[in-house]
């Protein structure tokens, strides 16, 4: 293990370690901790110039605010709207995909998939006019529908980058001696590998899932109005509102930041797995 | 970016998708009023034309003014409500031109609104034919500390002399002459409006805003030199790049800056911030060249019907109420604004009362810059003022950039 | 097609009819030929249509001018042309090359973070996850939160900065800190992602190497730099492609932060592009599309370099 274990270090120095490491997560997280205690604070409390005492009382009223005067509920929903049906999509898509390139050998495999993992990379910006125009004309401009059509293939590319490489690891025998048995192409697919598959599909959708959640370019350049404005871009409307009454901001985003934080705290083992596959070799 | 408040007003089906296609009777408005008290003037304004056409289902989208601007173009191209409001002026020109709004010449004809409107007649006109109905106008002036004025002995000053000394003893008090925030660009734009119209008249702003005076001739320059007198000293308060126009005002209320230069809707803001009516005072941007008349700003709010509106019969109802005396009257007493239609009753708040008076003894007036310049000049443009009212000493380096856009845009 | 595949069938079919069996047998075959192309299929289309097809159009689109509204007119390299000459392109460009070379601190940053919590003491999971987190937040939240942290007068930097001695600087207002502050704000969550990836990455160092670097000696920098760095080296080269591409799409941040200002001095390509193409005082599609072209090139020399390496561990049959 590297660094050397602390505990077989000297006991100064062990203690200074566990000393420093809450330490050091305080500092890490001051602005996060920062805009929390701004979120509690009575609006008179800013006025005042209390921004770093301790509150006069805790108002948990601003987050009620939030909820009560602007469309906050709706705009979470909306979110939920476009990001679920986005992981189920852009999952079963790169099932299939990933499938293909991992188990065919075909002149053109690699090509293919060099194309979905180039494309993953691409700037945003050059698909946007077309992307734009394209919902235009398919009526979808201003819908969850339309953002969704686009997340699941987008996020499709760097999903079969991921079930590819995963399906790759699997071992290729149990597919071998399936077509010995003249098991039909779908059925190895179905009844053989997607159980395998499991932790894959788990670990992409906690991903995609914060993925999409998180995304504010394109909310911004294909919806407009609070029926389908997911939590990001309405926050940022939101906060062109609330200008100097940073209460209401600090709450308004820690319930913006909340979905994605529960998931990752409930399917760490997961998110993390998928965040890293790949960085350890193979 | 943007925010839509969709108000289930008397009548609407919660549910309802945005800008959805109308059925007949349904009638769908997107305003870009979403802060409170214009919310509620149009609500009231709303549920008053309801009252007269029952058979109407009103649906109003309130839009955040920012977002707005931004969205209509979506809206207008790719699901058009009935009736949308806008700005007049070189504003409305590009969506004239794409034939995004309804010619209602008729409207204007049918309802005589060439004589009740007349004062913005020329501002909805392009090609002859009239485009939208304006509902509102509104000042902009030198809004002001008066106990703060009273206690340092300074007098309203009315010329630039006078503006000059009553900055210079604010400053020696240890209170900033101007507050301004200029993170969102267009507070720059009244500075430089006000600025340009005293300085050279109307008739030069005119010829500037339309592309005809290169942005490096001498008399620009010379704008940006009176302006300079203001900045260079710092008058104006410190990182006003990084605030809003409402960050702004606390400097006031706290009284550690003395003016601000603004439309009339700021009044609503300074009262909630904590002043009272009697600590406010108005005061008409003073004269810098005494040979030069004196015009004014004058923002006008308007309202259109898209060209891909589903319900233009009642959408023309609706015109014809709104440049209605009584309902402009009514309507701008709770926007704390002025109404454009001429047999509209004059306000009684005193502010308003004493902008209405400046406003039409006003030689010309001018809607803005962000409206009187086509779109991408006035990025540029206001981008080039913020950057000078923190370097004045790039202004040369500024006029030239500002000339470059100029040529290309108006080719 | 070999003996063994078929084997069963015949076995299946054995005493039934020949022909049913040469019809299965066909089937067999047909459909490993097919199978890869039907599973492919759906995934591929919607990719080319909403991926691989607009950067064709982008392109095609950069070679016109077109406010989103009216006819289409071709300008040829018009738009390139302006680019040349715009002031605010070669600042977006300027700032994106320090995004570049600025963010990619989050590599070593994240490395030095994981060092630092690979260790086993009580409690260390939730101390890996607090410390993680940052990056599960939307950068919209990020965003306000550093708005916030650098806001004049009363931001915790800005209080931080007067406690230490300095004056009152407003660092979104400022156009030499303005860029800087944002990246810092793009750091916090990014060092976070690189952190784990290396966390991860440690986790898989061999243990019998280090021993035997121990035995020959090598301790501290020597061992990180001989021993421990050139293990990591897939996290490192998740690390980098993900630092590169997240400095190139930067744009969230810029947005909600300055809107490129004060007077334009934080805009970065992307966010000149959408406000180009897009905002309240744009609309020059072509315009648009031709900044997004050139950001698209700049990037295809990265997705070039990965592809290549990939393609390399792809060979090598990794």
């Amino acid at each position: 293990m590297f660094p050397t274990p602390v505990e077989k270090i000297a006991a100064p120095w062990r203690w200074g370690y566990k000393l420093a490491v809450p330490i050091v997560l305080i500092l890490w997280l001051l602005p996060l901790l920062g805009v929390m205690m701004t979120s509690i604070r009575p609006a008179s409390d800013l006025a005042q110039g209390n921004y770093f005492g301790v509150p006069s009382t805790i108002a948990l009223g601003n987050y009620l605010e939030v909820f009560a005067n602007t469309p906050m509920g709706t705009y979470i929903w909306n979110s939920f709207k476009v990001t679920i049906p986005t992981v189920i999509g852009a999952v079963a898509l790169s099932c299939l995909t990933g499938f293909a390139l991992a188990v065919y050998k075909f002149k053109s495999n690699l090509l293919v998939f060099f194309m979905f993992v180039a494309g993953n990379f691409v700037p945003f910006q050059i698909l946007m006019v077309p992307v734009r125009d394209l919902t235009l004309n398919m009526g979808l401009y201003d819908t969850s529908m339309g953002l969704v059509l686009f997340h699941i293939a987008f996020q499709t590319g760097f999903c079969t980058l991921f079930m590819r490489n995963f399906i790759k690891a699997l071992p290729f025998e149990l597919i071998e001696a399936a077509r010995v048995e003249g098991v039909s192409e779908l059925k190895i697919f179905w009844f053989i590998v997607l159980p395998l598959m499991r932790p894959a599909i788990a670990a992409l959708s906690v991903l995609i899932f914060t993925f999409i959640w998180n995304d504010y370019f394109w909310a911004t350049v294909l919806v407009q109005g609070s029926h389908a404005l997911p939590v990001t871009a309405g926050i940022f409307s939101l906060n062109g509102q609330w200008v100097a009454q940073w209460q209401l901001v600090s709450a308004g985003s820690i319930v913006a930041a909340m979905p994605p934080v529960i998931m990752f705290f409930l399917m760490q083992k997961h998110f993390i797995a998928g965040l890293t596959l790949g960085a350890t070799k193979g | 970016m943007i925010s839509s408040f969709k108000s289930a007003l008397i009548g609407a089906v919660a549910g309802v998708a945005f800008a959805s296609s109308a059925l007949a009777g349904e009638l769908v408005i997107n305003l870009d009023q979403g802060d409170p008290a214009p919310k509620k003037a149009f609500e009231e304004m709303i549920a008053g034309f309801k009252a007269e056409n029952p058979d109407v289902e009103v649906i109003v989208n309130f839009m955040d003014k920012e977002g707005y601007k931004t969205s209509i173009r979506n809206f207008l191209t790719a699901d058009a409500p009935d009736l949308a409001t806008w700005y007049a002026g070189n504003r409305m020109a590009p969506f004239v031109e794409a034939g995004l709004f309804e010619d209602v010449t008729d409207v204007w004809e049918e309802h005589g609104l060439n004589e009740t409107l007349s004062s913005a007649a020329a501002s909805m006109t392009i090609d002859g034919k009239k485009w939208g109905v304006p509902f509102t106008y509104y000042q902009w002036g030198i809004y002001y500390r008066k106990d703060i004025f009273a206690d340092l002995g300074i007098e309203t000053p009315e010329t630039w002399e006078e503006l000059l000394a009553a900055s210079a003893k604010l400053k020696e008090n240890g209170i900033t002459p101007f507050t301004i925030g200029t993170k969102a660009l267009w507070p720059t734009g009244g500075w430089f409006d006000y600025m340009n119209l005293r300085v050279n008249g109307y008739e030069f702003h005119m010829d500037l805003t339309s592309g005809k005076v290169p942005y490096t001739d001498e008399r620009v320059r010379a704008t940006f030199d009176k302006w300079a007198e203001l900045v260079e000293p710092g008058y104006f308060i410190e990182n006003h790049a990084a605030l809003d126009w409402q960050d702004a005002v606390p400097p006031l209320v706290q009284g550690k800056a003395a003016m601000y230069l603004m439309g009339n809707f700021a009044v609503d803001v300074f009262k909630s911030g904590g002043l009272s009516e009697d600590q406010i005072g108005y005061m008409q941007f003073p004269v810098i060249d005494p040979s030069i008349p004196m015009a004014e700003e004058a923002p006008t709010d308007t309202i259109h019907i898209p060209s891909g509106a589903k319900n233009k019969e009642d959408a023309r109802k609706f015109l014809a109420y709104m440049a209605r005396a009584d309902v402009q009257t009514k309507l701008n007493e709770t926007l704390g604004q002025l109404p454009v239609n001429s047999k509209a009753t004059r306000p009684a708040d005193p502010i308003l009362a004493q902008g209405f008076n400046v406003l039409s003894e006003a030689y010309a007036l001018a809607q803005f810059y962000d409206r009187d310049v086509p779109a991408q000049m006035a990025k540029a443009g206001m981008e080039g003022f913020q950057e000078f009212m923190v370097k004045p000493e790039r202004v040369d380096r500024i006029l030239k950039r500002l000339d470059k856009v100029r040529e290309r845009v108006y080719d | 097609m070999s003996d063994s595949i078929l084997s069963p069938n015949v076995e299946r079919t054995a005493g039934g009819n020949a022909q049913a069996a040469s019809t299965t047998t066909r089937w067999l075959v047909n459909q490993r030929r097919l199978a890869p192309l039907l599973f492919l299929a759906p995934g591929a289309l919607m990719f080319i249509i909403y991926v691989i097809a607009p950067i064709a159009q982008s392109i095609w689109v950069s070679f016109y001018e077109w406010d989103g509204i009216g006819a289409k007119t071709f300008i040829g390299l018009a738009n390139y042309v302006e680019l040349l000459d715009d002031e605010a392109f070669y600042v977006s460009l300027k700032n994106n090359v320090i995004w570049l070379v600025m963010y990619m601190l989050a590599v070593p940053a994240g490395l030095l973070m994981a060092i630092f919590l690979n260790q086993t003491i009580t409690g260390i999971r939730i101390y890996k996850s607090l410390f993680f987190f940052p990056f599960v937040i939307s950068q919209i939240v990020v965003g306000l939160i550093f708005s916030w942290f650098y806001a004049p007068n009363f931001g915790l930097f800005t209080q931080l900065l007067s406690f230490l001695g300095f004056g009152d600087v407003a660092v979104l207002a400022d156009e030499t800190y303005v860029t800087y502050g944002i990246i810092i704000a793009g750091l916090w969550p990014q060092i976070a992602y690189c952190m784990i990836l290396y966390l991860t990455g440690l986790n898989n160092v061999s243990p019998d190497q280090i021993e035997a670097a121990r035995l020959d000696g090598a301790k501290g920098w020597k061992m990180l730099w001989y021993v421990i760095i050139p293990q990591l080296r897939p996290a490192t080269f998740i690390a980098v492609v993900v630092t590169v591409i997240g400095a190139l799409r930067s744009f969230d941040l810029v947005s909600i932060m300055t809107d490129g200002g004060p007077w334009g001095s934080s805009r970065v390509l992307s966010f000149y592009m959408y406000e180009q193409a897009l905002s309240e005082y744009g609309f020059r599609m072509g315009y648009g599309a031709s900044i997004a072209v050139v950001l698209f090139a700049i990037m295809m020399v990265f997705i070039s370099i990965f592809i290549v390496r990939m393609l390399k561990d792809e060979r090598e049959g990794y």
